[in-house]
């Protein structure tokens, strides 16, 4: 089944089987679609479909807390929905989470909605202090790896940004 | 009933469960009332008491988790009614304190307490066992007897007058997620 998935779909499962992600809650892109079949049909993660992000971020900490090592899944749009449980109860407390995020309204969009969200997004982590990573194709793997690493050292949220060009990589 | 009665009331059946509190004076009066590492007290995050609780559920499947949530911050997020019962945690007992107000901020009404029966709510998202306590005699009852389902407990407006709760941040994360690891290990 994975032949059949691009490159960064296998990308990034990799990198989550790696570090041993053992649940994910997600809402869906476009872009995720693959990854999320390929998550749902896992047995050793435990996948929870979310009805807005910010119900994610509050899934994965508490999560977090029992002992479990999880990762939330979606669109940056999402991110906009998470703000205040990111600042107020991840970076309070200081809890760490993997956010993998489908980076839309960059180059290639072809929805004009997505754009003031895909500008925006950059700046509203950096606001925050949330460390990024921005891998290109063949880099993903090690973003996650290093992201989830210092995710743990530095009691923070860690986004993983990939963009629309990661997505169309063959 | 008066809330702070009522947390005792959870709390004290809750003994043996990891509890998730809902920020501002609920949270201020289970720490007057019955302080203890099991606790994770909510400072901020509002509405998402519910969440944090279904991911502890899911993680510590040995151990009944119990969330007290209230009407208003229920309201925030009630799309976590479908996810609670989607994902069907046979260890996961959400405890809704229903006194129609923002008690918190000064007791402004909230939108459900007019038309909203959240009981019904919880229902229709499909939650199979959906219970409601007026009484402490109720509630007692089935705090003690529910293991999962969502509870809608009523209760009057108004908070207790207790301090600040005197733990940093950290140190409630820290001796909480020691407690709540603890069980999902034995």
């Amino acid at each position: 089944m994975i032949d059949e998935m691009n490159r960064g779909t296998t990308e990034v499962y990799t990198g989550l089987k790696r570090i041993g992600v053992d649940m994910v809650a997600s809402l869906p892109c476009v872009n995720l679609r693959e990854l999320l079949t390929l998550i749902d049909s896992d047995k050793g993660i435990k996948h929870v479909p979310i009805s807005r992000e910010e119900e994610g971020i509050g899934i994965c900490a508490g999560a977090f807390m029992g002992g479990m090592k999880p990762a939330i899944l979606m669109q940056n749009s999402g991110l906009g929905n998470s703000i205040n449980a990111l600042a107020s109860l991840d970076l309070l407390y200081g809890i760490p989470v993997l956010m993998i995020l489908s980076h839309r309204g960059v180059e290639g969009e072809e929805v004009s909605a997505q754009v003031p969200m895909g500008n925006l997004t950059g700046p509203f982590l950096r606001a925050m202090g949330i460390p990024t990573y921005r891998p290109i194709i063949g880099k993903a793997a090690d973003a996650i790896r290093e992201g989830w690493e210092r995710a743990i050292a530095e009691h923070t949220p860690v986004a993983i940004l990939l963009d629309i060009s990661f997505w169309r990589s063959v | 009933m008066k809330r702070i009665d009522a947390i005792e009331a959870v709390a004290r059946e809750g003994t043996g469960s990891l509890i998730i509190c809902n920020l501002g004076y609920p949270a201020r009066e289970l720490f007057h009332v019955a302080d203890r590492a099991e606790n994770f007290y909510m400072l901020g995050s509002m509405g998402l008491a519910s969440s944090i609780g279904l991911g502890l559920a899911l993680a510590c499947k040995d151990k009944r988790v119990i969330a007290i949530d209230g009407d208003g911050s229920i309201l925030m997020n009630l799309g976590s009614l479908s996810t609670i019962a989607s994902q069907e945690p046979d260890n996961y007992l959400l405890v809704v304190m229903d006194n129609g107000v923002y008690g918190s901020t000064g007791c402004q009404p909230s939108a459900a307490s007019g038309k909203t029966n959240l009981s019904e709510v919880a229902k229709a998202a499909g939650i199979g066992n959906v219970r409601e306590a007026s009484s402490a005699r109720e509630l007692r009852d089935y705090a003690r007897k529910m293991r999962a389902g969502v509870l809608v407990v009523k209760v009057e407006v108004g908070n207790a007058d207790v301090p600040l709760i005197d733990l940093e941040p950290n140190e409630i994360l820290e001796r909480f997620t020691r407690a709540a690891r603890a069980s999902r290990s034995s």
